[in-house]
């Protein structure tokens, strides 16, 4: 399963909700406002560093950049991706999840 | 809305200023005031030059208030006072001058 | 009698309309010449941070729109310290906010002010009209 989450983790726990049901071998696409759970060195990053052990993150480009936030700033082992790459993700797990 | 400049036809919204910025140049600047009965001096494109770097630099069209005190701190305080700017722009300045500039109405002129 | 007006701003900035919405009210509300304060906590610092580029989002930037607070007389900018360090930001993070002093012979001033959430409680207290975003 996907799991896409457009929610900043420091303002509501949709981040959070979404990792406490995400099973082993799904991913987490974070997508608008929820790349600020990307970010190196915030409250919530162990959070996410944590569920990295057994779930794969993404983050879309260009909503880091429309952030300002660098790709230096992302965590260690989140991919960063464009929509091209959204899409293969879509197709490549059998169904997605919206977590608003 | 259209407005014809050599031959071409730029959008414009129902009070003349222009749909897309990007489609500004010189002579729709021309047009544009012929619209608004005004003869483009050296001064007037002054005012109007002005307005665009600051749209550039900030992403906004200055309120009146603001692109007088703007003024006067860079082109001297005969041009910075609103006296001087609606002799330019009899219909104010800010909603003129920008129209001209090819910019958006500026935020707070209603 | 001018009154003292705070904008508090809590959202990121191209999430939802809020931070947009709030900027354009402040920069209308500027020609009033009322008392106006800023503020920034919680998501709402990410407002101001620096190397926002929007080209692909296909939305506009307008970050570069606080830098012209200070030529509207908008000149006190508070953000909240706990807000920027929970986010794992520092000040160096955010765009240089500015403003000529009129009766400083124009020296430029920095309009931020770093503050505590207790001394910002403090300054919402002092205020006669306080409006959130």
């Amino acid at each position: 399963m996907l799991h896409t989450v457009n929610k900043s983790p420091l303002d509501r726990n949709t981040l959070e909700s979404c990792i406490q049901h995400a099973l082993k071998g799904s991913a987490v696409l974070l997508i608008e406002d929820g790349v600020y759970g990307a970010m190196q060195g915030t409250q919530k990053s162990p959070m996410v560093e944590s569920a990295m052990k057994e779930v794969s993150f993404y983050v879309i480009g260009p909503d880091l950049k429309a952030r300002g936030i660098d790709a230096s700033r992302v965590i260690d082992g989140i991919d960063i991706i464009d929509y091209s790459g959204f899409v293969d993700l879509v197709a490549k797990y059998d169904k997605t999840q919206s977590w608003l | 809305m259209a407005l014809e400049v050599n031959g071409k036809s730029i959008a414009v919204d129902e009070e003349g200023y222009l749909e897309n910025r990007d489609d500004w140049n010189t002579d729709i600047a021309k047009a544009i005031a012929q619209e608004e009965g005004l003869d483009m001096s050296d001064s007037h494109w002054e005012v109007v030059n002005f307005l665009r770097e600051y749209y550039d630099e900030y992403q906004i069209a200055p309120a009146v208030r603001v692109l007088t005190k703007s003024i006067g701190k860079k082109l001297g305080k005969d041009k910075g006072n609103s006296k001087y700017l609606y002799e330019l722009f009899p219909y104010g300045p800010a909603k003129q001058a920008c129209k001209i500039a090819g910019l958006p109405k500026p935020t707070g002129c209603v | 009698m001018s009154k003292r007006f705070l904008y508090v701003n809590r959202k990121a900035p191209y999430g939802t309309i809020y931070a947009l919405e709030s900027l354009e009210v402040v920069l209308i509300g500027a020609a009033f010449e009322q008392d106006v304060s800023l503020a920034f906590l919680d998501d709402g610092v990410f407002q101001l941070t620096r190397g926002q580029q929007t080209d692909e989002l296909g939305v506009k930037n307008f970050s570069p729109t606080y830098k012209a607070l200070g030529d509207y007389d908008v000149n006190k900018i508070y953000v909240e310290r706990e807000s920027l360090e929970a986010r794992g930001l520092s000040l160096d993070d955010l765009l240089p906010l500015t403003y000529e002093d009129e009766d400083d012979d124009w020296a430029e001033k920095d309009s931020i002010k770093l503050v505590s959430a207790a001394e910002l409680a403090e300054i919402m207290q002092a205020q006669d009209v306080v409006l959130s975003f």
